[in-house]
């Protein structure tokens, strides 16, 4: 899409008589836009896995438990109550007086069968990570049920508060992933009216939900969403008020939307962080990044803070840890911090035998203007880069196979914001592990498991002191997100780019 | 007559499965399906787990067979994506990118036949000039440039298109002229010339010197001839309107297949790939079919070769 980016952009900057976005206020109707990353191809998320899913989902259906996106809280929600009765079961007391938008009311056995479902080892659920820690989930009585895990998992509440809806039992028995794709029933502040499936969807405001949940009744009564693959697309519907919100801006288009009459267009931090990744295992044979002064040298000779300055509008920040400041146990001060040294960096290389430099392969997702940057920084201090600008399952099918020394990329951790869903994803030994540092493994199996706060605080400290002293990667930057809306709608965005739609009003 | 329309068949059967064997390995040599099935923030387990589920630890050749199995009985398979049966999505989305396609060659048929007798009966006039600005134009602007340029004049500006969807016949106005500009000026081109070099000919002379009317010798006579390259360029051109419309049906969201394809190019959707290339290549095999049964009909002289 890139190829016709940088046209429109130019097009649509001609477009200096835009006329002001026209609200929807009369009909009362949300037009959301998306699809950018990809249409939403299963709206039953376990088994779609999409991004534009995730936010369907927040709409249609609940979760147990609700984590407040500002101060981080866990709330009651389809779940009134909880506590650990040991390190591996959780009861949870369910909420009386909630259906089902089908009139199905909700209790135990929706709970139990849901989970189920989707933990039963052959449930084809996309991402294990989300449903495989448990063991199973057991029916106490209509409003009480208990999770068993595998083993302890503290990070249990943020998955039930995360991507975990709740479906109705007997209706999902009925139709499947692909029936609940085709008319989804839940629980939620929007019931589904129609779905054209990869195309359009309309929802209407559920009336009755009023038991007091934390999302609140929705403001706005209609919503209509169109699954637009192109963003430039999305820019000119916005402008013409064919549509008031979308989430798939590009910080370039931000600087061009903002100043125009009726539209507003903001980036916000995410809970996503880019990093360089090196390849310090040697899996690649790549000899310089085995060595960890090589390491530490790249680490200093690339200035995060320019490229967040000039090329991301200032908009996320310089992140030195392998998980984001927002994420339980990523505690900063425990990171060793690079400042911005090319003569440091370049008094390491000659430490290493590297005084002379050397040359390395560098991997980047297209279009890649950041590891632009980067290679130029690294030539600064002697270090030449060949860049490969690839989609991302081309860069992901290279480095499965051992070709990429040197790479830079991004991690959403499924919008969890626990360090065990970034810090223990990259070192846990596994195949995505470039490090394979055993101690660190160790360190994280325990904090991955211990029920305890504070001990796994300090052990992902401990784990994050050696990360960044040995420079496994280098953490750059936390990521953006870019929106733009008519200006007549009341939008706050939020780090886990979850748009709260139900929670938006025309002013 | 027969064994010509034989002959012909048995090419286009021929044709069909070399495109699904090439379709079929390059989808495989792209890259691991696996991954990319797998998605964004999969883990290695993930992707092991989906490469044993879809079958993409076993041979190609065994996947080959048995997906041709599969198909020759109509079954295209699941998408990996959608969770649901491919024929079923390709019902779907087929009429939208059936009608942009029938609809653009209308569009380009309507434009260049008449602009191109016209070029080549007033020769050198302004016309003729129109009608060289005309082709050089299209054939020199690519079609995202001239959609989006619509996009910001009919629908920013005046406000009289909507941008994009499918909702009624007006979301099809700009994706029909996007798309049909672009076979535009082959067509005049070959009007023009073909009407050219009609007119000089001793038939057409002929036909002059009889002292038909100007309509019965340019239409009956001249433009007759003229007409069977220009049905063997339709065809192919409409073949390529259905394969080009994945640009088009992108910048306006048009739910066609051609956005099923690219979507489904871009992450891996083997299933939803190879049928769709299978699809627009019978597309192509057929109206290339078409149009020689057309011309045989037309010119009995290439029924004999």
């Amino acid at each position: 899409m890139t190829w016709n980016a940088r046209i429109l952009l130019a097009a649509a900057a001609l477009v200096l008589a835009a006329q002001g976005a026209k609200a929807d206020k009369a009909d009362d109707t949300l037009r959301i836009g998306w699809g950018v990353d990809g249409v939403m191809v299963n709206a039953d998320n376990y088994y779609g896995a999409t991004r534009s899913g995730i936010w369907f989902t927040a709409m249609v259906w609940d979760t147990l438990i609700y984590r407040d996106p500002t101060s981080g809280e866990y709330l009651p929600n389809l779940a009134s109550g909880w506590n650990w009765i040991d390190d591996t079961t959780l009861e949870l007391t369910l909420r009386e007086g909630v259906t089902f938008h089908n009139g199905e009311p909700f209790d135990a056995d929706d709970v139990v069968y849901t989970y189920n479902t989707v933990s039963a080892p052959d449930s084809g659920v996309k991402f294990q990570r989300i449903v495989n820690w448990i063991d199973k989930t057991e029916k106490v009585d209509a409003t009480t049920v208990r999770i068993h895990s595998k083993g302890p998992f503290p990070q249990a509440l943020e998955f039930l508060a995360g991507p975990m809806p709740v479906y109705p039992n007997e209706y999902y028995a009925e139709v499947g992933t692909e029936g609940m794709s085709n008319k989804p029933i839940g629980t939620g502040p929007y019931k589904v009216v129609s779905m054209k499936p990869g195309e359009e969807y309309t929802l209407v405001r559920n009336d009755g939900y009023t038991w007091g949940g934390p999302k609140g009744m929705a403001k706005i009564k209609n919503v209509v969403i169109r699954e637009i693959p192109d963003v430039q697309t999305q820019v000119a519907e916005l402008l013409a008020g064919g549509i008031d919100v979308t989430a798939d801006l590009t910080p370039d288009l931000v600087a061009k939307l903002q100043g125009r009459p009726g539209v507003t267009a903001e980036m916000a931090e995410t809970l996503r962080i880019f990093y360089l990744g090196m390849d310090a295992a040697g899996r690649t044979n790549s000899d310089p990044t085995k060595n960890p002064k090589v390491r530490q040298a790249i680490s200093h000779a690339v200035n995060r803070q320019a490229i967040v300055d000039n090329l991301l509008g200032g908009a996320p920040r310089v992140v030195n840890t392998p998980c984001h400041p927002l994420q339980f146990g990523c505690d900063e001060s425990m990171a060793r911090v690079y400042d911005y040294d090319p003569g440091k960096a370049k008094a390491l290389l000659t430490e290493a035998g590297y005084g002379d430099g050397f040359t390395i392969d560098l991997y980047a997702e297209a279009p890649a203007h950041e590891a632009e940057a980067i290679m130029g920084d690294l030539a600064k201090v002697g270090i030449q880069t060949k860049l490969h600008r690839l989609p991302w399952e081309a860069f992901r099918d290279a480095q499965v196979a051992n070709k990429v020394p040197l790479w830079l990329a991004n991690w959403g951790s499924y919008s969890l914001a626990d360090a065990a869903a970034s810090v223990s994803v990259f070192f846990n030994g596994s195949e995505d592990d470039f490090a394979q540092d055993t101690d660190v493994m160790e360190w994280l199996k325990q904090a991955d498991t211990n029920t305890d706060p504070a001990t796994r605080k300090k052990l992902y400290g401990k784990a994050i002191a050696r990360i960044t002293e040995q420079a496994y990667i280098l953490p750059t930057f936390s990521g953006v997100r870019s929106y733009g809306w008519d200006s007549e709608l009341n939008f706050t965005p939020y780090a886990d780019e979850i748009p709260r739609f139900y929670e938006y009003s025309w002013k | 007559m027969l064994p010509f329309v034989a002959k012909r068949l048995v090419s286009a059967l021929l044709t069909l499965l070399l495109v699904s064997v090439l379709t079929f390995s390059l989808a495989h040599l792209a890259g691991d399906p696996a991954i990319a099935v797998a998605g964004r923030e999969a883990s290695a387990e993930d992707i092991e787990r989906i490469r044993a589920y879809y079958g993409f630890d076993r041979p190609i050749v065994v996947q080959y067979l048995s997906w041709c199995a599969k198909a020759a009985v109509g079954d295209f398979g699941m998408s990996y994506h959608y969770q649901q049966a491919v024929s079923d999505m390709l019902v779907a989305r087929l009429p939208i990118t059936l009608s942009l396609g029938i609809a653009a060659l209308a569009f380009a048929l309507v434009l260049s036949l008449p602009l191109g007798v016209l070029a080549a009966i007033r020769r050198g006039s302004l016309i003729d000039r129109l009608c060289l600005f005309l082709a050089v134009v299209g054939q020199a602007m690519p079609t995202f440039w001239l959609a989006l340029l619509m996009i910001v004049y009919f629908s920013l500006t005046l406000q009289w298109l909507p941008v994009s969807g499918n909702s009624s016949w007006l979301n099809f106005v700009m994706p029909t002229i996007a798309l049909g500009y672009f076979a535009t000026p082959a067509l005049m081109r070959l009007t023009r010339a073909g009407m050219i070099d009609a007119l000089e000919s001793d038939y057409v002379r002929t036909a002059w010197a009889k002292g038909l009317r100007p309509f019965t010798v340019l239409f009956r006579h001249a433009l007759r001839n003229v007409m069977i390259p220009i049905v063997s360029v339709s065809a192919v051109q409409l073949g390529a309107m259905l394969a080009g419309s994945i640009v088009v049906e992108q910048i306006f969201a048009l739910q066609g297949i051609g956005w099923l394809g690219y979507d489904a190019t871009v992450r891996s959707d083997l299933p939803v790939v190879q049928a769709i290339t299978l699809i627009i290549a019978a597309f192509y095999v057929l109206l290339t079919l078409a149009a020689d049964l057309i011309n045989a009909a037309l010119d009995p002289r290439i029924r004999v070769t």
